[in-house]
């Protein structure tokens, strides 16, 4: 039974830092159709910005949760600054064109920034500081589940709350939402959408700067490829649950954190990918438009 | 017009060059022709130019006690850039030059590219740093010699270790599915199986680069094993045992030379502590080692670098057969490489039937207050 708990925790903690990244994707693709592959660079930054400010604030002692709180801050706004900036410059100026340039201008995006990392900083890992703590009260059940997989969830879980409040019920949530279902005439009834898209872009980063943040302190370390396969695994996870619904990615995202965890203890963990993707194939054969998603009728 | 000018200008500098380089064979064998060949420029060349300097210091001894059975030893150096294109022309360089014996090549890859052309002109070549098991074990280089130890030699030294020294005999064996990682796990399980002293309890791949191996941490535990065996780098090996650590799961940890690197101990940190790494052995008890490294100082004003006290062995090595069998023929010199001992920095070594120096292996280290240090 120890043995199922502590897989059921491994595959939520993946499966949450999954769903802060493909948040950021289903959301863009909700408002604007486009799939945004540099997000897995965004969330990379966020990882790379939370060690340099984290390694600065503790050489000067700051206390624990100083450096937590200040790594956190500018690891999002860092990160939003990114995504915010890549918009504007890769995306906004092709947003009439076919659609097949803007993801060619993501992908292009992706390698640039994988790049500018890997010059700026340096190809070697790093070693990530552990910015959260090993609980005092979690000892007894440290063997089983780490302070850092309950940290993982409980954050996650408040940062979805959160999101759920803004996008229900704040003013640039309904914007987006109104956006999302038809821009035109979203434009038409006075929302400037190019602030709605601005707003998708800085709350989707800033969502997977903090799964940046929280896995990088769970494993420690980072380097600048970390966002390629991350990236990969939680677009995976968005088209699971549905791209374009928020709660389909949330959802998606820990079945496939939760499958490769159980595929891994209880079969084997040289085919932990070949179970993931086989999974999706078949929920998209049944479900084409994955499992919270709305079926598309295409506007002729 | 302009095209056609330079075509020829291109083409009478190919000449001159050829005119040029001709006189300087002269064909006259009345010296013994030592060649070194490996990456002697690019990016590898740190692990060529100590194999030039270690010839130099043992043939400038050499002639300077008059040579060997009378003949003065003429030191040829050619360029691969660890490149096999470019061995291939190298090893045809030095074949054409009436070369008697090469030292190198250092990369595998350069290696098996150029060894054909070495073979069918019967020149014996001894390698201080290609580690390819497809040199020795596949039998089609019957020329080849090195005084490194093979990759196949890795996985038993782990085994052994964890087994013998430790006294743990429920293994864990994972590997990153890698073409480096997993033929030094499916070398240790096979080693298990065939000496039948343990028992692996698990034996896995995992996903390099996966975003955690929190999973696969609790199968390990699951498993009941008491040492995990790990054939892979570092990167994933400093998530595992980072996520051990934070699981309270405290057993030994054994792995291969892609971990015994300081930067595992670097990203690690802590949990870094007490993991076994096997690497290249460790001659640094060794007299003749030390002494080889003093010379390279004075001579050349600079550490000896990788790789060195393996060429130092290995020119000590073919000077030594070259004296005793009286010949630079291939048999005469195979049979003393393989019958007489011969002492050299990397121990008193002669050769096995495949061509890898007997008695040259792998060293066990322990990180120990963040450095990797030799187990006794």
């Amino acid at each position: 039974m120890d043995y199922f708990i502590e897989l059921l925790f491994s595959g939520l903690t993946r499966g949450s830092i999954y769903a802060l990244i493909a948040l950021g994707y289903t959301m863009v693709y909700g408002i604007i159709g486009l799939i945004n592959f540099a997000h897995g660079e965004i969330y990379m930054i966020g990882a790379f910005t939370a060690f340099i400010v984290a390694t600065v604030l503790s050489i000067y002692g700051f206390p624990l949760l100083a450096i937590v709180i200040i790594a956190g801050l500018a690891a999002v706004v860092w990160s939003s600054s990114y995504g915010y900036t890549i918009e504007k410059v890769a995306y906004k100026p092709l947003r009439h064109a076919p659609r097949l340039s803007p993801l060619i201008s993501a992908i292009g995006m992706s390698i640039f920034l994988q790049n500018y990392v890997l010059l700026a900083q340096t190809s070697d890992f790093l070693p990530f500081p552990a910015l959260i703590p090993d609980f005092a009260f979690m000892e007894p059940v440290a063997h089983i589940v780490g302070s850092t997989d309950v940290a993982i969830l409980v954050t996650t879980f408040v940062v979805m709350i959160i999101l759920t409040v803004i996008i229900k019920f704040s003013k640039i949530g309904k914007a987006m939402r109104a956006t999302s279902q038809d821009r035109t005439m979203a434009t038409l009834v006075g929302i400037n959408v190019n602030q709605v898209i601005s707003a998708t872009f800085i709350v989707g980063s800033s969502l997977a700067a903090i799964g940046g943040l929280l896995i990088a302190s769970h494993i420690g370390q980072i380097n600048f490829y970390i966002g390629f396969l991350a990236g990969i695994k939680a677009f995976t996870a968005a088209v699971l649950g549905g791209i374009g619904s928020i709660p389909g990615a949330v959802l998606g995202s820990l079945i496939l954190g939760l499958t490769e965890s159980f595929a891994t203890g209880y079969v084997t963990s040289d085919y932990e990918d070949v179970f993931a993707f086989t999974l999706l194939v078949l929920i998209l054969i049944f479900k084409p438009s994955g499992l919270l998603g709305k079926a598309a009728n295409q506007k002729v | 017009m302009k095209f056609n000018f330079s075509g020829k200008l291109v083409s009478a500098a190919a000449c001159l060059c050829i005119a040029l380089s001709a006189p300087a064979l002269s064909l006259a064998q009345d010296t013994i022709r030592f060649g070194v060949a490996g990456a002697h420029s690019g990016d590898l060349a740190s692990y060529g130019l100590p194999s030039v300097n270690a010839a130099k210091l043992v043939i400038d001894k050499v002639n300077a006690n008059g040579g060997i059975n009378g003949k003065m030893v003429e030191l040829l150096v050619e360029d691969d850039v660890c490149k096999p294109e470019v061995a291939t022309n190298t090893a045809t360089k030095l074949v054409s030059d009436k070369v008697d014996v090469v030292l190198g090549h250092i990369c595998s890859g350069a290696t098996i590219a150029a060894m054909p052309i070495y073979k069918d002109a019967g020149v014996l070549v001894m390698s201080p740093s290609a580690t390819s098991d497809e040199l020795t074990y596949s039998g089609n280089y019957p020329n080849f010699f090195r005084t490194i130890a093979p990759n196949a030699a890795q996985s038993p030294a782990m085994v052994d270790f964890a087994i013998d020294k430790l006294g743990l005999t429920k293994l864990a064996i994972i590997h990153d599915k890698g073409d480096y990682g997993k033929p030094l796990a499916e070398g240790a399980k096979a080693y298990v199986e065939k000496t039948g002293k343990g028992e692996v309890v698990l034996f896995e791949g995992i996903t390099p680069g996966a975003m955690d191996y929190g999973a696969i941490v609790n199968k390990i535990k699951q498993s009941g094993a008491n040492v995990v065996i790990f054939g892979g780098y570092h990167p994933e090996a400093s998530k595992i045992v980072t996520l051990m650590k934070k699981k309270r799961f405290d057993i030994k940890f054994v792995s291969d030379d892609g971990v015994k690197d300081d930067t595992f101990i670097k990203v690690a940190g802590e949990a870094a502590e007490g993991v076994y790494a096997a690497g290249p052995q460790d001659n640094s008890q060794n007299a003749m080692a030390i002494a080889a490294k003093e010379e390279h100082k004075k001579v050349f004003g600079a550490d000896a670098g990788a790789f060195f006290e393996g060429a130092y062995a290995a020119a000590v090595a073919m000077l030594n057969a070259i004296e005793k069998a009286g010949s630079t023929d291939l048999a005469a010199l195979t049979a003393v490489l393989q019958s007489e001992k011969v002492a050299t920095p990397v121990g008193e070594i002669n050769f096995d039937e495949k061509g890898d120096a007997i008695g040259v292996g792998f060293s066990m280290y322990v990180v120990e207050n963040g450095q990797y240090v030799v187990v006794q």
